[in-house]
This record gives structure tokens, sequence and C-alpha cells, in this order.
């Protein structure tokens, strides 16, 4: 569904990503580790279409379609969700009026009718007993005054509402105790399905003991620089980057 | 020198009206202020970014209309409404209790000398006064006395009709010791209306009372609304006030609050949303004059097209006035790169034992919010609209009059929708 090769991309001129390749197949959990600086959110935002990363080399191939060729929206409604590692608070926009607003748009380009106010604000309140978000929270502004940990469950309330085919969770655990961290665990693993993948990008190893990924990769210095299986992942947490990096020097 | 504003049309009018003598007596003193007056010019500070050209440039006249329209409406508010067609007070209802409100008309001697003597106290060198006073449709004194809580909202539907219709109105609002009331003044003007309105509201609160205001400028198409609201004060007093101008050619108010007692606390804010070729400003002063009071002070603006806004802030905190804590904040978010805001602050502090904070901002959309809506497939068209509203609706939300906001939302909707009905589905 997803195929990345030797995607190339610069932030501010400078370039992050130098020529990474990624290939997802339905139903797939892809775990990418690397440590701070690598470009993983680069990579995130890179997919997902966001303003000021210049893509300079490379290509990305999203369901039999050129994804670099799509505005961010439409990457949205054909099915990529990009958990952000950082959401963003916007007071004054209700969150229940951010989801439905949101809803209706993917809604609307598969050519569905829009949810009724009293059929969307029910799907809303279950799904955010689902991440365990107590209702009011959607009455409040998105995101406004949420913890960090709030912050997290509510973009998962919106990838369980959007039901997209490609997750992209940027860092979904940092900053969780270990109670939120199962909360979160729980939400992405009911989202498993055959035809939904992810990209779980992460720090700890911690989290994937909770979703065991199909392949860990390592992403550093822009490029995937080693992949294996979910064992990849504990030995990264044994002896951390540095022997990969002098592995690939 | 006299003045270049031909307002000679208007103070026949205003001659010829039937009023009592004590009002006769004072427009002319108004009169022969104003007729002697410089027309304030764009060297003239006050006045710098506010073009009077247009205003000046219309043969103004007062008109006896009899189709006002609804004006507005509040849904499920109780309140009392009361009407003012044309500057002259249409109200025949029913007061709560312990609430009074009498017209110039009906003033007794004593009443008229203590009206001129308020109105007088609270006034600065507001150019448009002397016309106010020169050409006054008509005075409204409305009383909550001494202890009353009163049991409804009190709406002052301002309404105008008439082609080059000119309203000049004087507003009292006296709040007495320990009561509270609210009291919202709302203006607009029928279709086809070619109107200049001159509205002032002075506002005393006394000791420990409470008074919650709303002072709504909702005049659309060929209006212009010039005039001034200034509240004072007394130990412990509470005001919480709210402005609100959209729409029309031109629209100017000027704010002033000055601090009697100590202890009191003023809480205002003020959305303006230009677009077009409007202009709207807003010139506010906070006085601290006495110790131990508090301001705070919010007002945003959205400019669209070509819209200008002013916003100028004064406090002054008197060399006296320890423990003052004065906070202004002005945020300005501009749709389109020919709209024109100018805000600054002016701040004058003579005490060494105050907090003053204050912040200006103006910006586009930002960037990393605009960028959460595009990720979750939201147009970019409908996200500028979301977060537009969003970025006013922070303010509306914090009203504690319901029915203010609800009658408000539809309006900045419709405002944002331009016609597009699919950008503004999801907003409230
Ligand atoms: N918006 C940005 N502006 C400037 N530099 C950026 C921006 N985003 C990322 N970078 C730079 O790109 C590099 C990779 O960052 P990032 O993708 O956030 O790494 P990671 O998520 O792996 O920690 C870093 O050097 C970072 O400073
Ligand atoms: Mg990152």
């Amino acid at each position: 569904m997803l195929s990345i090769k030797n995607l190339q991309a610069s932030v501010e001129e400078k370039q992050i990503l130098k020529g990474l390749d990624l290939t997802i197949n339905p139903g797939e959990v892809h775990a990418i580790m690397g440590p701070n600086g690598a470009g993983k959110s680069t990579l995130g935002n890179v997919l997902a279409g966001r303003d000021g990363y210049e893509v300079i080399g490379g290509s990305v191939d999203f369901h039999g379609e050129d994804l670099l060729e799509l505005d961010a929206e439409e990457r949205a409604r054909k099915g990529l969700f990009l958990a952000f590692q950082y959401p963003v608070e916007i007071p004054g926009v209700s969150n229940m009026e951010f989801l439905k607003a949101s809803v209706d748009a993917v809604r609307e380009s598969k050519g569905l009718a829009p949810y009724t106010s009293v059929e969307f604000i029910k799907l809303a309140r279950e799904k955010s007993k689902a991440v365990n978000l107590p209702a009011d929270f959607l009455k409040r502004g998105v995101n406004e005054g949420f913890s960090g940990g709030e912050k997290k469950r509510n973009e998962l309330l919106q990838m369980m509402l959007l039901e997209p085919s490609l997750c992209i969770l940027d860092e979904t655990d940092s900053g969780l105790d270990i109670d939120a961290l199962q909360v979160v665990a729980d939400g992405v693993n009911s989202q498993r399905s055959p035809d939904r993948s992810f990209i779980v990008v992460t720090h700890y190893q911690r989290l994937l003991d909770y979703i065991v990924p199909d392949y860990v990769h390592v992403l550093a210095g822009g490029k995937i620089v080693k992949s294996g299986g979910s064992e990849l992942a504990k030995e990264l947490e044994a002896h951390g980057y540095g022997w990969i990096e002098k592995e690939t020097v | 020198m006299s003045n270049s504003f031909d307002t000679s049309d208007v103070f026949s009018a205003a001659n010829a009206a039937s009023q009592p003598a004590w009002l006769k007596s004072w427009q002319a003193a108004g009169q022969s202020a104003f007729t002697a007056a410089t027309l304030p010019t764009r060297k003239t500070e006050a006045w710098k970014y506010t073009p009077l050209k247009e205003v000046v440039a219309v043969p103004w006249q007062k008109h006896a209309e009899t189709d006002f329209g609804e004006g507005i409406q509040f849904a499920d508010w109780n309140e009392v409404s009361i009407r003012i067609e044309n500057g002259k007070l249409n109200f025949h209802g029913e007061l709560p209790a312990g609430v009074t409100l009498i017209s110039s008309d009906d003033f007794s001697e004593a009443q008229a000398q203590s009206f001129i003597e308020k109105i007088e106290a609270q006034r600065g060198s507001f150019f448009f006064d002397s016309l106010n006073q020169g050409a006054l449709d008509q005075g409204y004194w409305l009383k909550i006395d001494k202890n009353v809580q009163a049991a409804q909202p009190l709406h002052f539907n301002f309404l105008q009709a008439g082609s080059n219709s000119m309203v000049n109105t004087q507003l009292l609002i006296e709040v007495e010791p320990g009561a509270n009331a609210t009291v919202a003044e709302t203006f607009t003007q029928v279709a086809g209306c070619v109107g200049f309105t001159n509205a002032n509201t002075t506002i005393v609160v006394g000791e420990n009372a409470h008074l919650t205001h709303y002072h709504l400028l909702l005049e659309q198409g060929e209006s212009h609304h010039i005039g001034r609201v200034s509240a004072a004060l007394e130990r412990s007093a509470r005001l919480t006030t709210f402005h609100m101008a959209i729409g029309g050619v031109l629209k100017r108010k000027d704010i002033a609050v000055v601090y009697r007692g100590e202890g009191a606390e003023l809480s205002m804010n003020g959305v303006y949303l230009p677009t077009g070729n409007e202009v709207i400003d807003y010139h506010t002063s906070i006085d601290h004059a006495v110790p131990n009071c508090v301001s705070n002070q919010i007002f945003r603006g959205i400019l669209g097209e070509q819209g200008k806004a002013v916003f100028n802030g004064r406090i002054h905190i008197h060399p006296h006035a320890q423990k003052s804590l004065a906070d202004m904040n002005n945020r300005n978010l501009l749709l389109s790169p020919k709209a024109e805001i100018d805000t600054k602050p002016e701040l004058e502090i003579y005490a060494d034992d105050v907090r003053c904070a204050h912040g200006a901002t103006i910006a586009q959309l930002d960037d990393n919010m605009l960028f959460y809506f595009l990720s979750r497939g939201i147009s970019r068209a409908e996200a500028e609209v979301m977060l537009s509203f969003g970025f006013i609706n922070e303010l509306l939300d914090a009203l504690s009059d319901e029915p203010v906001r609800l009658l408000l939302q539809p309006m900045l909707s419709e405002l944002f929708a331009k016609g597009q009905a699919d950008l503004t589905r999801h907003i409230p």
C-alpha cells in the first residue's frame, strides 16, 4: 500500500532525509526507531504533506497513486493519518466541531453522507470512552489545556473516527505513564486489521512490548540503516544505537 | 476658525423641535461649541487613522420615520426590550422592581440639572460631544435602585431609519450601591438607511454594585457610528463589559473608564471585524486614579479584504494608585494582504508598585493550526473559516449571558461564510 523509494527531503535548505526506502503491505505494523534528530518526525511530515518540507528526490506510492502530488487534505481523505508528536492547541474551536468537520470531509470524499449531529455525538462519545477520554473533552477547545497524555489520546480518538488505511504514530508513547501507555496500545491494537497498516515511531522499546510490530527499522542520518523483526527492538534497547551506526560506517 | 462639518440642517431641526427649556439651552451651548470647533484632520493624533471625509460630506438631517423594523431580538433571555427609534424612546412596557427609566422629555428641573452634571463630569475632549449635546434627540436615564438585583436584563434596542439620517443619543446608566443589573445596547439600522449615529453612554457603577454591559454596534450598509462609552466605578464596584463592531462604513467608539474608589474591577472585552472597505476604530482609556483597582482588557480583531481597524489602548496609572493591576491584550488576525490594523498601547504609569501587562499582535492564521485541519482532511477554505471563527469565539464563549452569544455567533458565521454555507456548517 505504501512504497517509499530513495526519498530525499529538506527543511529550510537542510537535507534531512537522504535516500529512504520503505515498503509497507496491508495489515503490517512497522516500528521506526532512531536517535533524536534522525528525521523520524520529518518522515511523518513529508508523508502528510506539510508545507516547508521539500521533497528533492525519490518517490512515494500510496495505493497506486503518487502521494507527493496530492495536497495534505487529499492525502488524509485517501486514508493517510498522522498522529502528531506535539498536537497543537486550538482554543475557540471545539473538539466536537473539529472532529465532525474532519469525519464529514473524509466521508464526503468517499461519497458517504455526513453523520447527523445526533449520530456523530453518539459515535464520538463511544470512541472517547475507548481511549479513556472523558466526554467533556469533546466540548473543550481542540487540545486546549489537555495534558500530554490527553493530547495523545485525542489523536487516537481522531484515528478511530477517521478509520484510515495507514496510521503514522509519531512518538505517541512519549511522556506517558504505564497506564496511559496501556490505553494507547489497546487503542492501536483494537484498530489492527488486515487492510490497515501502521508506522509506529518510537524512542523506546517499551511500547513495542504492547504493540508487537512485524518489522523494526532503525532510522539514522536520514535513512533506514537496519531492518529486522521485533527482536531488533530488544537489541536496540540493550545496546543503544551506537553499534548500528558503527556497523554501517 | 469654524467647523467645516456643516450640521446646520440638523441644528435647525433640533431647534424647531419641541423640547423642554433646559434642553433648548443646553443644546444651544453645544451648538455654539461645535460650530466654533475645528474638524479633526489626519494630523490630529486621535483621528490619525480614521477618515472623517465621507461622514462630513453627507448633508445629514433629522427625520421622522415610521418603519424601524424589529432591530435585535434575543431568544429566551426574558429581557425587557426598550426601543429607541431615531433617538426617541418608544417604550410602554413594564420594568422590573427597583428599576426606573425616564426620558429627558419628562425630567423635572432638578433631574435635568443632575443629568447634565453627571454627563459633563465624565466627559473628556471628544470632538463629537458638542454635536451630541447640540443636536440631542433625547436623553434617557436608567436607574437601578440601591441593593436591587434587577430581575430581568434590560435591552436598549437602538433603531435607525431614513436617508441621510442623523441621530444623537445620550443614555445614562446609574447602578446604585449594592445593585446588580445586566444592560445590553444594540444598534441597527433598517436596510436602505443612510445613517449617522452619535451615541453616548454614561455609566456610574456605585459602591459594591455590579453591571454587566453589552455595547454592540451592528449597523450594516451605509452606516456611520461614532460615540463614547464612559464609565465611573465607585469603591468595590464591578463592570463587566463587552463590545462588538461589525459592518458599516465607519465605526468609532471611545471607551473611558475611571476608578473613583478602591477595590473596583473592570473586565472589558471586545471584537471588531471590518471587511470590504469598512473602518472600525476603538480607543480605550483606563484611568487608575485610585489604588487597588483591577482592569482586564482583551480586544480581538479579524480584518478581511480592505478592512481597516484601529485599537488604541491607553492605561493611565496615577502616582498614588499603588497596587493597580492592569492587563491589556490586543490580537489581530489579518485575512488579506490589503487589510490594515493600527494597534497602539499608550501607557502612562506614574506609580511604582503596580503590575501592568500589555501585548499586541498582528498575525495571519497560524500555520501549525491550519496544517492540523488539513491533515484531518478538512479543506483549506473551511479550515480558515473555522479558525477565524474560533479566534473570536473564544471571547464569545466567555460571555456570561448565553442568549447574547447565541445572537452573535450566527452573525459571525454569516460574515465568514460569504454565501458559502458549506464553509460554516461546522461552526455554531
Ligand atoms: N520545521 C523544522 N525547521 C527546522 N528544522 C527542522 C524542522 N523539522 C525538523 N528539523 C530538523 O531536522 C532534523 C530531524 O528532525 P526530526 O525529524 O524532528 O527528528 P526526530 O523526529 O527523529 O527526532 C533535526 O536536525 C531538526 O532540527
Ligand atoms: Mg520526532
